[in-house]
Parts: C-alpha cells; sequence; structure tokens
C-alpha cells in the first residue's frame, strides 16, 4: 500500500515538474508551478517558510518521504534502479526479487563533510561549485539541456502538420541555444546517476546529497518509521536484500536495525517481507523498553549514532539559521558581494532579469535549475558561461527583449533569485540603460533618418533631437530655432537628421531599442546591466 | 475605430440579409443578363453591342459608360540586364495593351483616361500607340488626359504649356476630348493657386478650349473641399464640362472612414448634380478593394447576384447615378475588362433598396473590417531594413477578412482570433522581416501604386500586435 501510493505520488510530482521544465507555453505553472516551489533547498534560499515547513513536518512525520515522492532526482534514480531490477539484469533470474543490495555502512563523515562544503560554498556564493551538489537543479540542468531540446523538436513537427492544415494549435519554436559545457555536464551527471542508481540505489542521496542527509537526521526524529515487529521477523534478509538505500543492517543474533538518517520510506521492504513484519508504525511502549537494554549491550555503536545525532543537531540548526539569515540581508541591502565586471564585447554589467532585486541577489539565490531559461518564452535568457555565475540566467537581446507583458521567469522561480513581480510593477523595475554609440547610429554617421529606438521606448525615455547642436528647442514657446534664430517650421524640422537621446532616470533597460536598432551586427543603442535593481 | 462587438455585427448582418431579401425581390430583372446555360456557362459570352452610353449634355457626345482607366497598364520585364544584381526592370506590355485596347473598343468601350504621370511617364505614348493600332477611327473614341504639373519645377506657364503639347504628341492626336486639371485639391487652394491660376496655365487651357483643342475642360478632385467649392462657385468664369470625382458606395457616406482626407462621394455627386455637370468617376472599386472583400460581405453579395462578380455591385452602383458620364476602370486584365464589359452591356441599375443597402449596411460592414488596400505587387520591395511588406500586409488583411482582427478583448472570438493573428503572423513573416522593424525610412512610399503610408500602416499593425501581445487591446 505504502509503495504503491509512494509510486503514484512520485510520478505525478516527476512528470508535473519535468512538464514545467519543458513547456514553453507557459500554460501548465499557475496550475503546477507549486511543485517547483515545494523543493527544499530552492524554498530555503527564497526564504519559503510554507514549504519549509510542509517539507519538516511531512519528514517528522513520515520520514524521509520528500526524497521519495517530491524531489524529481530522488524519483528518478528510482526509475534508474528499477530498471536494474530486471529480470535480465538479475544473476538469479528466477528468484521472485532482485535481491541486488546489501547493507553498507553509513558514511556519516563523509555525509556531513559534504553538507558542510555545500554550506560554505553557499556561504561564500561559490554558487558554482555548490549547484553540482543540489539535487533539484540537477534533475532541472538534465530536463532543461537533454529534453526540452527534443520536445521542442517534436513540437516543432507538429507545427509544421499544424501549418500545413492551417490550423493554430502548434507553432514553431526556436530551441534554446544551451552552452556545449552545459549539455556536457548534464550528460555526465546523467551516465554517473545511471550508473550509480542502477548499480547501487540511493547512493548519491545517502552519500552526497546535502537535502538528504539534512532531512535524513530529521528523520531520525521521525513519529512514525519503518519498525520490525521482531515477534514476526524471521531474519530471512530480504528485506535488506531490496532496499535501495542499503539501511538496513541484518545481523547474526542481533535483531534487524534500520538507518532513518538513510530510509527514504519507500515501502520496498514491507513489499518483500513475506511474513508482514514490517510497518510503519508509531513507537511502541514494549520495543521502548527493549531498546536501552540492547542499547546498553552494544554502547559503543549507540554512543557513535548519539555523537552523531548530536553534531548534526548543532551543524544544521547552525546552517538553517545562517542560510536565513543570509537570505535576509540580501533581500534588504542586496549588494554584499561585490560581482565582477564581465568583460563581453558589449556589456560592463550582465543583464539580470527584473525581479531578480540585483545581480549578487540572484547569484547567491540561484541553484541554476535552467526553469527560467526553458520558460523564456522571448529568447531573452540564457545560461551563463562566466565563472563566477556559471549556468544562472543572464540576459541578451539579439534574439528578442524582454516584453513587457511577460513575467514567466518571476512567476517560475522556486529559489526566490527572481522575486514574483506584476506587470505592473515590471514597468518601473529598472535592471540598466540604454547606451548610445555615436559611430553606428544611422542619422548621425549616414545621415539616414531613423528613429526606431525612440519609437519603439516603453517607457519614452527616448527623445530625438537634431543632431546640429546649434538647433535649440526654445523652452518658453516650444519651437526650435536655428543657430542664427531662425524658426524651423514642423517641415525644416522634419528633414533635419536627429539623433537619440536617453533619460537614463526613465530607462528600464528592457532592449526594446537594442533589439529593434537596424543596426547591424552591433546596434547602435544598447542596454548597460545595473548591478542593483530599482524602481523608477 | 468602430466598435463592432459580435452583437452588433450580428444586428448588421441580418438586417443586410433580411434587407438583401427585399432587395431580391423587387430587383428580379437584373437575372436577366446573368443568366447561364444549363452547362454553367455565361450564354453568349460578353456582348459586344450592349454597352450602355451616355451623352455629354455639352457637346453631345455618346460615352461608354465603362471608361478606360490607362493607370495600371500590364507591365512586363525587360530583358534581364548585364548586372545579375541589379533589381529587374519592367516596362509596358505594349502588345498586351494593344490587345485590350482593341477588345476594348470592339466591345463598345469608347473613352480613354490618361495622364501624363501614369506609367512611369509612359501611359499617353502606349496609349496613343494602342488606339492607332486598333484601326477605329479618331472620330470613334474620346481621349482624357491630365495637366500633371506637380513637381515645382513644371509649374511655370511655359512647363505647363509643354506637358499639354507632349500629350498632343505622345497620343498622336491634334485635339484632346476631354482634359483635366490633375488631382485639384490636394494641398489645397495654394497648390491650385500655384499650379494653375496665378501662372495663367488656366487660362491657357481655356483659350484651348475656345480653340478647339480641347473638346471638354475639367478638372479631376482629391482632398481639400475647399478648392472644390471655390472651382465650381466660379463656374461662370471657368466652364467646367465635367469633373471628375472619387465615388463608391462605401465613400458615398463614409468617405473619412477609408482615408481621413476624403470627401464624402455623396456630398461631390450632388454638387455636380446640381449644376448639371456630368461626373467622370475615378476608384469605383476604391483601388480594387471592393472587389477583394471579406468572406462575409462576398457571401451576402453573391447571394442576391450569384453569377455576378463582387466588382459588379460597384460598377452597378456607380452607373446608376444619373448624372454619371462614365465610369472609369484601371483594367490590367483581360478578366477585369470582359467582367467590367459584361457588368456594363447593358447597365442593369441598382434598385433604390439595393443603393440604401448598399450605402449603408455593406459600406458599413465593409469600413468595419479595416483592411490595407495593398495588392501584394512588392514594388515597394526590397526594404532596405529587410522587412516584408506585402507579406505583412496580406497577413493582416487576410486576418481582416476572416475575422480575426479583433476590436477589443470583449470580442466573441478574442482568444482564437489573437492566437491566429500572432501565430499565423509568425508564420507568414519572419521576426526579423515583421513591422517592428520599420525605422519609417519612407524609402517604400513613393513606389506604392496604391499610396499606402506604408510606415504608418506598418506602425499601426505593429501597435495592433503590440496590444495583443500585451493583451491590452
Amino acid at each position: 500500500m505504502l509503495k504503491q501510493t509512494r509510486r503514484i505520488l512520485a510520478i505525478v510530482f516527476v512528470l508535473g515538474i519535468t512538464l514545467l521544465f519543458l513547456d514553453f507555453t507557459g500554460t501548465v505553472q499557475p496550475f503546477i508551478g507549486w511543485m517547483a516551489k515545494l523543493q527544499f533547498l530552492p524554498s530555503v534560499l527564497a526564504l519559503n517558510f510554507v514549504s519549509i515547513g510542509i517539507v519538516l513536518i511531512s519528514t517528522l512525520l513520515l520520514g524521509r518521504i520528500y526524497c521519495s515522492v517530491v524531489c524529481p532526482l530522488g524519483v528518478l534514480q528510482d526509475f534508474f534502479a528499477w530498471i536494474g531490477n530486471w529480470r535480465i539484469f538479475r544473476k538469479s533470474k528466477r528468484a521472485k526479487f532482485a535481491n541486488r543490495y546489501s547493507y553498507s555502512k553509513p558514511k556519516t563523515w563523509l555525509r556531513l563533510g559534504v553538507l558542510l562544503l555545500f554550506i560554505i560554498m553557499l556561504e561564500t556564493g561559490f554558487n558554482a561549485g555548490a549547484i553540482f551538489l543540489a539535487p533539484y537543479s540537477t534533475y532541472g540542468r538534465m530536463v532543461a539541456s537533454l529534453l526540452q531540446p527534443i520536445y521542442i523538436g517534436i513540437n516543432n513537427l507538429l507545427a509544421l502538420w499544424s501549418e500545413a492544415n492551417d490550423n493554430f494549435m502548434f507553432y514553431q519554436v526556436e530551441p534554446h541555444n544551451n552552452p556545449t559545457l552545459l549539455v556536457i555536464i548534464s550528460a555526465a551527471t546523467m551516465l554517473i546517476l545511471f550508473v550509480l542508481a542502477f548499480m547501487h540505489g540511493r547512493t548519491y542521496c545517502n552519500t552526497i546529497c546535502p537535502v538528504g542527509t539534512v532531512l535524513g537526521y530529521i528523520a531520525k526524529c521521525s513519529l512514525l518509521k519503518m519498525r520490525v515487529q521482531r515477534e514476526k521477523c524471521l531474519k530471512c534478509g530480504l528485506c535488506a536484500k531490496n532496499c535501495k538505500a542499503a539501511c538496513i543492517q541484518v545481523e547474526t543474533g542481533k535483531p534487524i536495525t534500520i538507518d532513518y538518517t538513510r530510509c527514504v520510506t519507500c515501502g520496498d521492504c514491507q513489499g518483500v517481507c513475506s511474513t508482514g513484519a514490517l510497518h510503519l508504525a508509531l513507537p511502541k511502549r514494549s520495543q521502548k523498553a527493549e531498546t536501552p537494554s540492547e542499547n546498553n549491550k552494544k554502547a559503543g555503536q549507540t554512543d557513535k549514532s548519539d555523537l552523531s545525532r548530536r553534531s548534526f543537531l548543532a551543524i544544521t540548526g547552525a546552517t538553517v539559521a545562517a542560510a536565513t539569515l543570509k537570505s535576509q540581508e540580501k533581500t534588504t541591502d542586496g549588494g554584499l558581494a561585490a560581482i565582477e565586471d564581465k568583460q563581453p564585447l558589449i556589456r560592463m554589467t550582465a543583464l539580470t532579469p527584473p525581479g531578480s532585486l540585483s545581480a549578487a541577489n540572484l547569484q547567491q539565490h540561484c541553484t541554476t535549475c535552467q526553469l527560467c531559461i526553458a520558460n523564456c518564452p522571448n529568447e531573452v535568457l540564457r545560461p551563463s558561461t562566466e565563472l563566477a555565475h556559471f549556468l544562472q540566467p543572464t540576459m541578451e537581446y539579439n534574439k528578442g527583449y524582454c516584453r513587457p507583458e511577460c513575467t514567466r521567469c518571476s512567476d517560475i522561480c522556486p529559489t526566490g533569485a527572481i522575486r514574483p513581480i506584476t506587470k505592473e510593477e515590471k514597468t518601473a523595475i529598472q535592471i540598466g540603460h540604454a547606451v548610445w554609440i555615436r559611430q553606428n547610429c544611422l542619422p548621425a554617421s549616414q545621415n539616414q533618418k531613423c528613429g526606431s529606438c525612440a519609437a519603439h521606448c516603453p517607457t519614452g525615455a527616448i527623445q530625438m533631437v537634431p543632431v546640429d547642436s546649434s538647433i535649440k528647442q526654445n523652452a518658453k514657446d516650444g519651437q526650435w530655432y536655428d543657430g542664427e534664430g531662425n524658426q524651423l517650421d514642423w517641415r525644416a524640422l522634419n528633414d533635419l537628421p536627429m539623433i537619440p537621446v536617453i533619460n537614463d532616470e526613465k530607462c528600464i533597460g528592457c532592449g526594446k531599442c537594442e533589439y529593434l536598432c537596424p543596426v547591424r551586427p552591433f546596434s547602435a543603442i544598447y542596454v548597460e546591466g545595473h548591478e542593483q535593481h530599482r524602481e523608477i | 475605430m468602430k466598435d463592432l462587438n459580435r452583437r452588433d455585427f450580428l444586428k448588421i448582418a441580418g438586417t443586410a440579409t433580411a434587407t438583401a431579401t427585399l432587395a431580391a425581390c423587387a430587383g428580379k430583372t437584373g437575372l436577366e443578363i446573368g443568366d447561364t446555360d444549363p452547362a454553367g456557362h455565361h450564354t453568349g459570352a460578353i456582348p459586344t453591342d450592349k454597352m450602355t452610353y451616355r451623352t455629354n449634355p455639352n457637346t453631345g457626345d455618346k460615352v461608354s459608360i465603362l471608361g478606360y482607366g490607362m493607370m495600371r497598364l500590364p507591365n512586363k520585364p525587360v530583358a534581364p540586364t548585364k548586372d545579375p544584381s541589379a533589381p529587374p526592370i519592367e516596362e509596358i506590355d505594349q502588345e498586351q495593351v494593344n490587345k485590350l485596347v482593341k477588345y476594348a473598343l470592339d466591345h463598345g468601350v469608347n473613352y480613354f483616361d490618361t495622364s501624363p504621370a501614369y506609367c512611369r511617364g509612359h501611359s499617353e505614348e502606349s496609349t496613343g500607340i494602342a488606339l492607332k493600332a486598333s484601326g477605329y477611327d479618331r472620330s470613334k473614341y474620346y481621349i482624357a488626359t491630365k495637366l500633371s504639373n506637380f513637381a515645382p519645377q513644371q509649374q511655370t506657364y511655359e512647363e505647363s504649356v509643354k506637358i499639354f503639347q507632349n500629350s498632343l504628341k505622345y497620343l498622336q492626336t491634334d485635339y484632346i476630348d476631354y482634359l483635366l486639371l490633375h488631382a485639384v485639391g490636394g494641398g489645397g487652394w495654394e497648390n491650385l493657386n500655384q499650379r494653375f491660376l496665378k501662372n495663367g496655365v488656366l487660362d491657357y487651357l481655356m483659350e484651348q478650349r475656345k480653340k478647339g483643342l480641347i473638346r471638354n475642360l475639367g478638372f479631376s478632385f482629391h482632398g481639400d473641399v475647399e478648392v472644390f467649392d471655390y472651382l465650381l462657385a466660379n463656374q461662370d468664369t471657368y466652364h467646367w464640362d465635367f469633373v471628375q470625382i472619387q465615388m463608391n458606395y462605401v465613400d458615398w457616406n463614409l468617405a473619412n472612414e477609408t482615408n481621413p482626407s476624403n470627401v464624402d462621394g455623396k456630398y461631390l455627386y450632388k454638387e455636380l448634380e446640381r449644376r448639371g455637370i456630368p461626373a467622370v468617376i475615378m476608384e469605383p472599386l476604391l483601388g480594387g478593394r471592393l472587389s477583394k472583400m471579406p468572406d462575409h460581405i462576398v457571401a451576402t453579395l453573391k447571394q442576391q447576384r450569384p453569377e455576378d462578380s463582387v466588382a459588379s455591385w460597384a460598377f452597378r452602383y456607380a452607373g446608376t447615378k444619373p448624372g454619371v458620364l462614365t465610369v472609369l476602370s484601371g483594367m490590367t486584365y483581360m478578366e477585369h475588362l470582359q467582367d467590367n464589359i459584361r457588368t456594363y452591356s447593358p447597365l442593369v441599375p441598382v434598385s433604390e433598396e439595393e443603393c440604401e443597402w448598399l450605402e449603408n449596411e455593406i459600406a458599413n460592414l465593409y469600413v468595419s473590417y479595416p483592411t490595407i488596400p495593398c495588392n501584394d505587387c512588392k514594388y515597394c520591395m526590397p526594404c532596405p531594413y529587410g522587412l516584408d511588406i506585402p507579406a505583412i500586409f496580406v497577413h493582416y488583411n487576410k486576418c481582416v477578412n476572416k475575422g480575426n482582427v479583433p476590436e477589443s478583448q470583449q470580442a466573441a472570438n478574442y482568444r482564437e482570433a489573437r492566437r491566429a493573428f500572432l501565430v499565423g503572423y509568425d508564420r507568414a513573416v519572419p521576426k526579423l522581416r515583421q513591422a517592428s522593424h520599420c525605422i519609417s525610412c519612407g524609402k517604400c512610399v513613393p513606389h506604392c501604386p496604391q499610396n499606402i503610408r506604408i510606415p504608418q500602416e506598418l506602425r499601426r499593425i505593429d501597435d495592433f500586435v503590440e496590444k495583443l501581445k500585451q493583451n491590452t487591446l
């Protein structure tokens, strides 16, 4: 029962989250966007207390059920492990169960070490390292860089059909141009995970995953646990042989013990137990009475686990507090970490999407799951290849601009790297300002009338003025006069070459001018990013 | 823009249909010429001797109600130049023009309207050649041409006189039957004064009329109604023999709706009728737009007279007004010529009910579809900034005619229409060639034979697209 329910829920979650990454139309986001926001590390970074609460309560009730149901990477590993269980891969083809796992000793110090390293990397802003340990974003990167291109390819085939049949069901979409490095990283991660899960089940979850470690030690205190009824147990060891978490220890002469920091409450053991000795149950008084005596017998072991428990609480307590504190600091004063200026061809400061508050906020919250990039309908967001914000979203305006009606990245971001904003708020968030390049500008360099940037500016930040600076507008009558004081009629004014002037205070940095500037390959007007977004 | 929500639309369409049913009962006679044989072909093809004629009260000329406009003569590409990258050049397909003119004369058309400005300046010459080649005697047809002194350097007495004399030369004739001051009204009274009054050109022309070199003197009018009123108010001085005006069932009451600088045809026509001045009609089809109608209107019109073309309604309408001397049509293709000859051989006048129906129901319905008068001729191309101008207009018009250009978010089909417009737009025009990339350089404008204000229209479409995308319509 437990196993079946867990499986159904897991499939629902993994499909939902995958669809969030695939769906470039933004249709499903309002319905299942919460699935991404329930992810633990993103919620911690976003200070999403509702999600954190749900995860913590579920863990305190049922153990690491989160790892079995909500975490897409966990479910993916279960899927790989399930393939490993197929009869063709079994040594003994006749056995009812795969019986391919065995208990392994807890690698407590490795787990805590990795967790500590992870926390240090987050604290110091070295997200480029931390992202490879985070489970949800690892899954996101794989879907966005490996699966979405296929999804878009199928969509584009359907779009061809749709066009041939003159209906509007499907339309062509430009596939996201993922950096090769991202694809390689994702493919490599996928391969490693496949091998690990195929061979040994949940190795990653129980040695590396920082979320697994945190939840594992919380799960130790959970109310309901997979417990063995000693009177029913034959100590056949079938449960241990089929535990993908390798956390059930069967030793002759000793009762069966389960390492609850590693148990993901999957229910597989329950499913294989022939006597029904395993149950998700409350602690029994009788058992409780027994436990100390047992513990006394194996004093050393118990002490060790007590130690690890204590040390865990100390560490996590500190880290949760620290993470919380840090996030708050970022949202209020923003620029703790100075960001190295990028030195690309054009922009001095990289553009970050509206809602990200500041480059620093984005940099420190983003776990590079690629969800925003996969969902950007304007081909603006791209994974950065700069080390400081490796694979984090950055903006380019060569294929589109940040359209005023779109708040998709801010709606969908689960980590608080891009905070939710409304369309109305977006019109007033300045993420950068336009810069004019005289030698590229048509009216200035080729005496060709233009004004595309001014005509399209959504905030009216660009005005056109005569190139000839001796022609001035009289502030009193609003008329234009040339150097000799002759008034110019509208016809004469119309024939004058005009250049754009930018009111930086009104410019929000949407990039429409840069995108629509007719000069190629380098626009005569481009947007310079702001480290700190502000409202105008 | 007019608000036309679904209910209003149904109301209009409903009334239109109801009225149409009435009209059909009343105007039963119309079906006689549209008779088909059992195989479905029009019987007797195109009549040669049934053309309707109108009499010019001044000269007694019997003028065919169909006049041939020589502005849209067929072109053919000139043999490719040595430079393969040079854009292809076109010239008038004289052979085809000869054929069309001969055919027109054979079928009773006897009024040919040209201008020194038409067809890159070659229309008069081509017309002259075709008329000569037809073998018809000069007395069998009437030539109308214009004094098209638009450029400032042409507006002196000498230059203008030269234009007139060149017309005689190119048209290979000793006299002009109908001479017009070309397109007065544009640029207002000042422009008229500059071109014809101050420099004595009008006096010269009146003198030529006295001499018989000009048999009828008139003017063609576009634009500022003050000029029109002024010229008619001084009828005692100028004695206009005819006036050429834009008139069709949409312009009758709703000229402003199609082009803000236009004057209602009703006013212009009534002013002429009141004074007994014959009217020559231009733009009976509104630049071809009244033949390329939205499906709904096509169905409504066709339902009444299934065998008749959509254009025939506009021609019958224009011809029905008794003060009309002739209705001009710029016929490029033989099929257009044949269809128009069929319509006017003889003219079956629109009944009063039909007239009312066209001027009100259909015209209102039509102006509620804001199509752009682009015929996809591609004269504007190539755009130096890479836009695909005709593709943008064709897509827009297609959506207008299919009802996919919603007036507002309240439109019943808003969601579907929005999707059809936007998805179809990306399919029809690559993103980098869409209207948003127009910089209003204006290089296309002089090339447009329909005088579409291309940059403004592109801007309008882009604004519309923006509103659709932002859901702020």
